[in-house]
């Protein structure tokens, strides 16, 4: 076997070119890249998103919030983050050293291997896998495994309880999430993001029709908000709005923070976690909810897709398509999402456990599957 | 290479998991190694580009069937297994009848050659389009028993878990 020569490389493409070799399979590039990419954004996104979090909740309780560090406070992350990351690493005496260890690492590699799939713009895309939607709720679902791990391992019982919350709340939200999602594959035929992204612009291929109605006409040429997932079946609107309630409780943000809500359980599944094991648990939430914002995005708002219509000689989708533009477009997407998740995090008040599993079996199941048999339908008939 | 490794790689974490399964003494590490086995079989789909299957395999499996046992197995707070369990003799012999048929049915497996073109078909298989079809044109029949099996049995879990009112 042909190992990497003893002779150092006499250029980084050098050094590149014998790993792939000695790999046989172009490794190092798509591969290296595909995974510090993603990790590098999540990090910057973190910092941003709890900036921002800090922000908007001082505005709506009418505080400044954090101005002390750096102009407008911009710093205050970072010198929050250093704190965490140079806290002491401890471990409870009774707690099981290998699950409250793995418990944070399986929460962050599940939800980060979600990011494989998410297609960024119509160049950038980690892994086309067939079945992405599917794919990344199965492997974010897996989180729910770390949550058990995490809380289990800690040996307390407010940890136990944040994590059995957890669970059943997670799960029970998993399945009107998964048909509202259904619903959105019915209405564009693939599983592919990459694909379903495609059919919502001017890039697409199909004719597309408004609400599906032939009679309208297609639609394609005009491209913009009218070709989004979103307008392609009536029924759309409503299973989003299910999607994204549930998706909110997928994410254990308020109103559906049960698991950890301070006044009941202190922190809840995460109570016992401090320093750099916490701050993984915490850019796990803010991960996840970038991809549960992404996949709302692409599934019915249109992907990377522009929301500028053209407007007869005003070419606004032809001009603002792209592959900079598309991940312009479904980063604002999903950012908004996030802001949106913030402000009802900020604005409404917690459920409670019972009140949240009556609205999710109740209300949002029975509703996501009337979606989807109309959704079914309405494409069956206009065939 | 990348694929032969994988396959080794996934191939002893299966075994080692499964392994771990059935000698763990917490119930809570026991459930844990299945989810791992789980996952690792999973893996071992991937690298013969069954995406569905493997997909399937995390979210029913590692996902949802897992989780729920581990559920059951905290909320219950089952402590560890400390006695050395001393099987009965009924038990020894269903063990002796179960392990006689794993190894015939494994000899059969492993007495399946396929043929090349067999195996291309059997990877076209693991497509998603071609699964669907398969379930709701060829073998709808037994889909729908499998459905009406699976009510059954939610209806059943639903009556005993209910609690009735005393007349």
């Amino acid at each position: 076997m042909k190992i990497l020569n003893v002779i150092p490389p006499a250029s980084v493409q050098q050094f590149f070119e014998r790993i792939t070799q000695f790999l046989g399979y172009d490794f190092i590039p798509g591969t290296v890249l595909s995974v510090l990419i993603p990790i590098g954004f999540i990090a910057i996104y973190a910092l941003l998103a709890v900036y921002v979090e800090r922000k908007v909740s001082a505005f709506i309780q009418d505080r400044v919030g954090p101005i002390e560090v750096g102009p407008y406070g911009l710093l205050q992350t970072i010198a929050d983050i250093t704190k965490l990351l140079t806290k002491e690493d401890i471990v409870p005496k009774n707690a099981d050293k290998v699950l409250f260890t793995a418990g944070p690492i399986v929460i962050f590699s599940a939800v980060f291997a979600g990011w494989a799939a998410l297609p960024f713009s119509p160049a950038f895309l980690g892994s086309a896998v067939t079945v992405g939607v599917f794919y990344i709720m199965a492997i974010v679902s897996i989180d729910v495994v770390g949550v058990l791990m995490a809380g289990w391992g800690q040996n307390n019982k407010y940890a136990l309880y944040g994590a059995i919350r957890a669970v059943a709340q997670i799960i029970s939200y998993e399945i009107p999430a998964g048909l509202a999602i259904l619903t959105a594959v019915v209405a564009s035929g693939s599983l592919n993001l990459q694909e379903i992204s495609y059919q919502q612009g001017i890039l697409s291929k199909e004719p597309i029709y408004l609400f599906g109605i032939k009679a309208l006409g297609d639609v394609r040429h005009i491209g913009g908000i009218i070709t989004w997932n979103i307008l392609q079946s009536p029924i759309l609107i409503l299973a989003y709005v299910i999607y994204f309630i549930a998706s909110l409780a997928e994410c254990n943000r308020a109103p559906f923070d049960i698991p950890e809500g301070e006044s009941e359980l202190v922190a809840g599944f995460h109570v016992e976690y401090g320093g750099f094991k916490f701050a993984v648990v915490f850019l796990a939430e803010y991960a996840m909810m970038f991809i549960v914002g992404t996949i709302a995005a692409v599934m019915f708002l249109g992907g990377w897709n522009t929301i500028l219509p053209n407007i007869g000689p005003v070419k606004l989708a032809d001009w603002t398509t792209g592959p900079i533009w598309g991940a312009f477009w479904i980063l604002s997407k999903t950012l908004f999402a996030i802001f949106v998740h913030i402000w009802i995090r900020w604005t409404l008040p917690r459920l409670r456990a019972d009140q949240l599993m009556n609205l999710c079996w109740k209300v949002l199941t029975p509703a996501a599957f009337i979606c989807l048999i109309v959704a079914t339908l309405w494409k069956m008939l206009s065939l | 290479m990348l694929s032969t490794f994988l396959f080794w790689f996934l191939s002893v974490i299966a075994i080692a998991a499964a392994i771990g399964t059935i000698t763990a003494r917490n119930p809570v590490f026991s459930a844990l190694s299945l989810v791992l086995n789980f996952f690792a079989l999973a893996g071992l789909y991937l690298t013969l580009q069954a995406e569905f299957i493997a997909v399937i395999q995390v979210i029913v499996y590692a996902g949802a069937i897992m989780v729920l046992f581990l559920f059951v197995i905290m909320l219950l707070n089952l402590g560890s297994d400390s006695k050395d369990a001393i099987a009965s003799k009924l038990q020894m012999g269903l063990a002796i009848i179960a392990g006689g048929g794993f190894v015939l049915m494994m000899t059969r497996i492993f007495m399946i050659q396929l043929e090349p073109n067999k195996k291309q078909s059997v990877l076209m298989n693991g497509k998603v389009e071609k699964i669907g079809e398969w379930l709701l044109k060829d073998y709808v029949f037994p889909f729908e028993i499998i459905s009406v099996i699976l009510l059954a049995s939610l209806v059943g879990a639903i009556l005993i878990a209910k609690k009735y009112k005393a007349h």
